[in-house]
């Protein structure tokens, strides 16, 4: 790629340069491609501009990256979130300086909340400009430092492939994270030396993966003796590809496990050992059994205030065991008992080994009936489309075996109980900084990363908008993706608390008077509408849907409008003390 | 301050924590931002080079409870250039402040302020007719004290370094 480069700096010796196959001179752009190429990089989502010139002339040559040309960069940091979510591998993003930079930052937020492998190649003005607020100028390393695990201002042409490993393996390593390089024009111009170095050592990072023996020792004996045991598993069960070692130990053991939002797919649901999910919109038996437990092993989670409830009444009568890659994590919240930490995936077999299965009859009776007294449901209806409903059609029509990917609201709750998660890497939704407008984009990260898995977008009316430009990239890349709109009118989730706790004041959460008709505008940008109001043609909609595989379907699932997401634990109340709605 | 949120009430300690990390601003912005995104307190902080030339020693005086102590020590850690933190507090260790004290001296008063700072062992380093400049090192306490002793006499400006500080080698045990 280099090549002409070469040719002019050495004409004199033209055909021995020719055949040279690697030339051994490029520039700082040509050698970011080539380092990528050599990382095994195989997509990168970016939008082009001023400061990122040169690497886009760098690419237009490249066959084996594919670059996705996304339509807004918060988007694209939304895409390569679910490509790394759906693949496991980082997702790389592409985007100029100034407000490229700057449009990013969601995107970034919501990975750094989630621990999602990411990095960020952002554009910046020459160094001798920077400070000078020059076009397109901002100092997107300061934006992003509170953001990302680790960023870097690359001045040194002579640092860039080093920073450029580094990047992917701090983002990739240890609790996984996004990492932004800001990358100078000048540097990306300037010639400088691809070395190939393989291998990547900073000093003063290295996480620790091997649990403590002694910790380990202590946590089987606490299990073996438990009489109550829950397994808890976070998104770190499904980042730390654990699922096999979380499955066998709690089927050998025949431990109950609760799954976070996060940890959904982290344990099949169709296990017996399974409780569904725990938290504010968590199922009933499985919040009892968090209130109820004897000994807690937590795998890879980390006590969000979603999952605890109130603090003071969370498992209260629980030894907590607490497994995790990041130290941080540990004790931030909840006291524990036998706090260890490392790799999920080594210690669960470690623990595992040591433990002798615990004699719990009677605790699987009360979980048993919990489950019987109070299962997750779904309200009848002949004339209108119930949102729980709608989801256990979807999870019916894709066999259980799709990508989920969520926006944020009603929807994502009733996506969470309703679909049944039996895979890793199913279930993709922004967990911790619950990102409106994520959804869409990270459905479409995802059919990119997995081009052999049905994708299915379920999304609101509210969050489809915030990112709905990105069906232009959907069609022009044909992409078959189903994007399924639980059209309620409103903002849901808003709304649903406003009617519990504001006295039914809805206060600027009813979008009826402006939505769009979603039919007319998938078919503007030439992608296949349909529109559903009754269970009826919701059955006729998902079959149609799901015979479309060359263009990306938006189904308009027109649903109840006043529904609310039940079981919720209040803000403020202790686990157990949900409220579970009309009967 | 942060509460402690298992609800239980501890004393808050003061401790002082010596950090060495890689000699850069992004990573001196890393950690002062952990402290304020964190609701994290910093009494004072001072950055200056180590022994090794790539490689900053920052001494940060802080307080809280068991549990903040623990987590600021444990997101300082986080940081990907932070090669080590030591929290002296549980160690032996020689602390030091070094501050300038601008005061109001006039003539009658000169000699009262002077044999003030001769007790704390403290310098004149800068005299007018009417102002002293007067440096004084010590640990922290100290120099709050002198400068508690100054004030009456009409303090106009101050500059301190904040504290630095290394574990002692020898902690008496023979």
């Amino acid at each position: 790629m280099a090549q002409a480069k070469t040719q002019s700096l050495d004409s004199a010796e033209t055909d021995k340069v020719q055949t040279t196959p690697e030339p051994a001179v490029l520039n700082g752009a040509e050698l970011l491609i080539r380092t990528l190429e050599d990382i095994d990089v195989d997509t990168i989502f970016g939008y082009p501009g001023g400061a990122v010139l040169p690497i886009y002339d760098a690419l237009f040559d490249v066959h084996d990256i594919n670059h996705v040309l996304i339509r807004h960069e918060q988007a694209g940091t939304h895409a390569a979130d679910g490509y790394a979510r759906a693949t496991g591998k980082p997702g790389v993003v592409l985007v100029t300086s100034g407000p490229g930079g700057t449009n990013t930052v969601t995107g970034i937020a919501t990975a750094a909340m989630d621990s999602i492998p990411m990095v960020v190649f952002t554009g910046q003005v020459p160094t001798d400009l920077i400070g000078n607020d020059a076009f397109q100028e901002a100092d997107i390393v300061g934006i992003t430092r509170p953001i990302t695990k680790h960023n870097y201002l690359v001045k040194d042409v002579n640092n860039l492939e080093q920073v450029i490993r580094e990047a992917f393996h701090v983002a990739t390593s240890g609790r996984p994270g996004p990492v932004l390089v800001d990358l100078p024009k000048d540097m990306l111009n300037t010639e400088c030396h691809y070395s190939g170095l393989k291998k990547i050592s900073i000093p003063s990072y290295k996480p620790t993966k091997e649990g403590h023996s002694t910790q380990i020792a202590k946590a089987a004996k606490l299990l073996s003796e438990a009489e109550k045991p829950l397994i808890y598993a976070g998104g770190g069960a499904v980042l730390g590809e654990a699922w096999e070692e979380l499955t066998a130990m709690a089927e050998r053991l025949n431990i109950p496990v609760t799954t976070t939002l996060m940890g959904l797919g982290g344990f099949p649901e169709s296990k017996p050992q399974s409780v569904g999910m725990l938290g504010m919109h968590g199922t009933y038996y499985a919040n009892m059994a968090m209130t109820e437990c004897d000994v807690l092993l937590a795998v890879g989670a980390r006590f969000d205030d979603r999952v605890t409830g109130r603090l003071d009444g969370f498992s209260p009568h629980s030894k907590k065991i607490h497994i995790d890659i990041d130290p941080s994590n540990i004790g931030k919240n909840v006291p524990v008992d036998i706090p260890i930490v490392g790799d999920v995936k080594k210690v669960l077999p470690a623990i595992d080994q040591q433990t002798t299965k615990p004699e719990i009859d009677d605790w699987w009776d009360t979980i048993h009936k919990w489950k019987r007294e109070h299962p997750l449901k779904v309200p009848e209806s002949e004339d209108t489309i119930k949102p729980q409903l709608m989801i256990e059609k979807i999870s019916e029509y894709t066999n259980g075996e799709a990508i989920v990917v969520t926006d944020v609201g009603q929807h994502q709750m009733w996506a969470a109980q309703h679909y049944t998660y039996n895979y890793p890497r199913s279930f993709l939704s922004s967990g911790g900084l619950g990102t409106m407008g994520y959804g869409f984009p990270a459905a479409l990260g995802a059919a990119f990363g997995c081009p052999d898995r049905p994708v299915v977008c379920i999304t609101g009316d509210g969050g489809f908008q915030m990112t709905v430009y990105e069906l232009a990239t959907a069609v022009e890349y044909e992409v078959p993706l189903k994007i399924a709109i639980m059209n309620n009118q409103c903002l849901g989730m808003v709304r649903q608390w406003q009617e519990l706790f504001f006295d039914k004041r809805y206060s600027h959460s009813i979008l009826k008077k402006g939505n769009p008709d979603f039919v007319k505008l998938a078919e503007s940008y030439g992608a296949v509408g349909l529109r559903a109001t009754n269970p009826k043609e919701m059955d006729e909609v998902l079959e149609q849907a799901m015979n479309i595989n060359d263009r990306p379907v938006v189904m308009d699932f027109q649903v109840e409008e006043h529904e609310n997401c039940y079981p919720m634990v209040p803000a403020g109340a202790a686990l157990n003390e949900m409220v579970e709605g009309d009967e | 301050m942060k509460q402690s949120t298992n609800g239980t009430t501890q004393t808050l300690n003061k401790h002082t924590l010596s950090v060495l990390v890689s000699y850069n601003l992004n990573a001196l912005s890393r950690i002062i931002g952990i402290f304020s995104g964190k609701g994290f307190e910093i009494d004072s902080i001072s950055f200056g080079s180590g022994k090794q030339s790539d490689l900053a020693r920052i001494t940060i005086t802080t307080h809280g409870d068991v549990q903040i102590i623990e987590q600021i020590n444990k997101q300082l850690n986080k940081i990907i250039d932070v090669v080590k933190v030591n929290d002296l507090t549980y160690d032996s260790f020689v602390e030091r402040e070094l501050a300038l004290i601008k005061v109001t001296a006039t003539r009658s008063r000169r000699s009262e302020i002077m044999q003030i700072a001769q007790v704390f062992r403290a310098k004149v380093i800068d005299i007018s007719p009417e102002k002293l400049t007067i440096e004084v090192t010590g640990n922290r306490d100290k120099v709050n004290a002198f400068i508690g002793m100054l004030d009456p006499f009409g303090v106009t400006e101050i500059a301190r370094t904040g504290s630095v500080a290394l574990k002692r080698e020898f902690d008496g045990n023979v």
